[in-house]
């Protein structure tokens, strides 16, 4: 029977279905494209896509192909030494400086940065004209440009000019420069860290205070609990989604710490005041050993997601 | 009747203490450049007994500093407002044109939020390249915007969908376009949001360093943050200039600060409280 179909009835077949095709189609078209639906995805969705995309994501790829590889970035990579750059790192004494610095940000953070930031937040948390010229003093230094900052405490720190001097003037001794001793630059740009990051920290933990309804508090109060009682076991639980925030972001800035560095040491004295990205930075870009650099993100990015995933599934897992 | 509630002196002299480590290193900034070196090395963070304008005239002389500035502002408004339009057009398909695997999409940019952006530095360094931007201003601009996405979507989608549905049925049944809908409803409903993230934005493209360090190499091009640390890099410990340079590259920043101080912190913190 098909062998009687001519070359004219097969032609009118395959366009009557295509037709039926092109039918459906433009049926499925219009079903979907009420108020030019379609029209508005396929124009508001690929700007974003392919900037992110192109910027983002992919970067992170090719760091982690580029890792295999020693490469100064001109032509095609072909040095392929596998995985070379990583046993060069994990041996070089400057990156675990900069793997412990990174850790020391994080604790300071934690035991220092956090605690001193929350008891601010709760002593101003209150509206009052005094309590919001406090705020805003402590807000000042979030706002300035890491290099600002770090040029201002790198003359708080020098030996000659700055705060240090008139300490080591007092007490008749010799000129300390603290950003240039080995043991104490780390110190020094910590305490920068905490002047820089706490009034950001205790903006989160004075949003979250606001919103906890004052009636408990009240409550708590007629109950006999005292003003510590009243913190520990109403303020404190109560707010305790921004705390985690809050944790989260110190830990996630921790690990990009960056901007200060470069006015303050620079990576510098024989670099013990390096982080993961300075450290990136000096041995990777500046010598444009995009293989060796790239082995850096890498480790970095693995951090940074493996961080994320823990935290997620440990701090957050009851805030669904 | 309670007596006069007793003043926490306590409370106020921490909080005073505090405030001086915030404070005291910004004034001996600002007076810092106006000492000459002698005076600075004696009295780092008193008054000045001889007040010196010079240091501060002379960043302005040589006219750089207004380049530097109108480079970072150039810069900071385009990210702002590609961000801001780019943001919102994407957020917009998630909260009101629902369709297949948009949750994955949607994950797909939250993920971007987490990355660090400097771990894939040298590949982005390299594409910047390879696309024809290195030494430009757009070679700022654009990735700035990208790395900006993740968030302000985020934002973006949580504000739409808070708006009332009835908005939007109603539109719908006068046949307004979803075009329409955006430009018209949704956008001029959306300032307070649209200002917190612009803020967002703002700051973090004016305070950026590392991307405008790689992406440029003529000073033509540098926005004050590179020129800031050239000109420590010119005059090394001749602080009274330097610090009279931060004391006016800061200006903007904090005059900003305090006349746009509630969205400033909105923008900064609000992503924090609201996701």
């Amino acid at each position: 029977m098909s062998n009687n179909v001519t070359p004219e009835k097969r032609v009118k077949v395959a366009s009557n279905q295509s037709a039926a095709s092109n039918q459906s189609v433009s049926r499925w078209f219009k079903k979907n494209n009420h108020g030019n639906r379609l029209l508005t995805l396929v124009l508001f969705l690929p700007p974003a896509l392919l900037l992110f995309t192109i910027f983002v994501i992919l970067p992170i790829g090719e760091a982690g192909y580029y890792s295999l590889f020693r490469w100064n970035g001109y032509g095609e990579p072909t040095k392929w030494v596998e995985f070379g750059n990583y046993t060069r790192l994990f041996k070089h004494s400057a990156f675990d400086t900069a793997v412990w610095n990174t850790l020391k940000i994080i604790l300071i953070s934690i035991v220092i940065q956090l605690p001193l930031a929350l008891i601010i937040a709760l002593s101003i948390y209150k509206k009052s004209w005094t309590n919001s010229l406090f705020r805003l003093i402590f807000f000042l230094p979030y706002i300035l440009a890491e290099v600002a900052a770090g040029l201002i405490w790198r003359f708080v720190f020098d030996g000659d000019y700055g705060v240090m001097s008139s300490f080591t003037e007092a007490l008749n001794t010799d000129s300390w420069y603290i950003l240039a001793d080995n043991n104490w630059a780390f110190v020094a740009i910590l305490v920068v860290l905490v002047w820089k990051y706490f009034g950001f920290h205790m903006m989160i933990y004075i949003a979250a205070l606001q919103g906890v309804p004052k009636d408990l508090i009240e409550a708590s109060k007629l109950d006999g609990a005292s003003r510590f009682q009243a913190i520990w076991y109403v303020k404190i639980p109560l707010i305790i989604s921004g705390i985690t925030i809050s944790i989260f972001f110190s830990i996630l800035g921790a690990l990009q710490t960056f901007d200060l560095i470069m006015p303050l040491t620079g990576g510098g004295p024989s670099n013990s005041t390096h982080t993961l990205v300075s450290y990136l930075y000096t041995f990777g870009i500046t010598r444009m050993n995009v293989g060796f650099g790239s082995a850096v993100g890498v480790v970095l990015f693995i951090c940074c997601v493996i961080f994320a995933f823990t935290y997620q599934s440990t701090m957050m897992k009851d805030k669904k | 009747m309670f007596a006069m509630r007793k003043i926490p002196w306590g409370k106020y002299i921490f909080l005073m203490l505090v405030a001086g480590f915030v404070l005291v290193p910004m004034f001996a900034t600002v007076l810092g450049g106006f000492k000459s070196l002698g005076e600075l090395r004696t009295n780092p963070f008193g008054l000045p007994e001889v007040w010196e304008f010079e240091y501060y005239a002379q960043v302005f002389a040589d006219g750089s500093i207004w380049q530097l500035m109108k480079n970072s502002l150039i810069i900071a408004f385009f990210s702002v407002l590609l961000t801001l339009i780019i943001g919102t057009m994407t957020a917009f398909t998630f909260s009101h044109i629902k369709f297949a695997g948009y949750k994955y999409l949607y994950n797909y940019f939250l993920i971007g939020m987490m990355f660090p952006a400097a771990a894939a530095i040298l590949p982005l360094f390299l594409k910047i390249r390879d696309l024809g931007l290195l030494d430009s201003l757009s070679g700022v601009v654009i990735p700035q915007v990208a790395f900006g996405l993740g968030f302000s979507i985020l934002l973006f989608r949580t504000f739409f969908e808070q708006l009332p549905s009835e908005l939007f049925d109603a539109a719908r049944v006068d046949g307004c376009s979803y075009i329409k809908f955006y430009w018209h409803v949704i956008l001029p409903l959306s300032t307070p949001i649209l200002a917190t993230v612009g803020v967002f934005v703002l700051v973090a493209s004016w305070n950026n360093y590392l991307l405008p360090l790689l992406v440029l190499n003529t000073e033509q091009q540098y926005p004050w943050t590179l020129g800031i640390m050239q000109y420590r890099g010119e005059y090394g410990i001749e602080w009274n200039r330097i610090l009279a340079y931060v004391t006016v590259t800061i200006t903007p920043a904090i005059v900003f600060f305090l006349f746009a101080q509630k969205y400033i912190v909105e923008g900064l913190t609000g992503g924090a409280v609201k996701g």
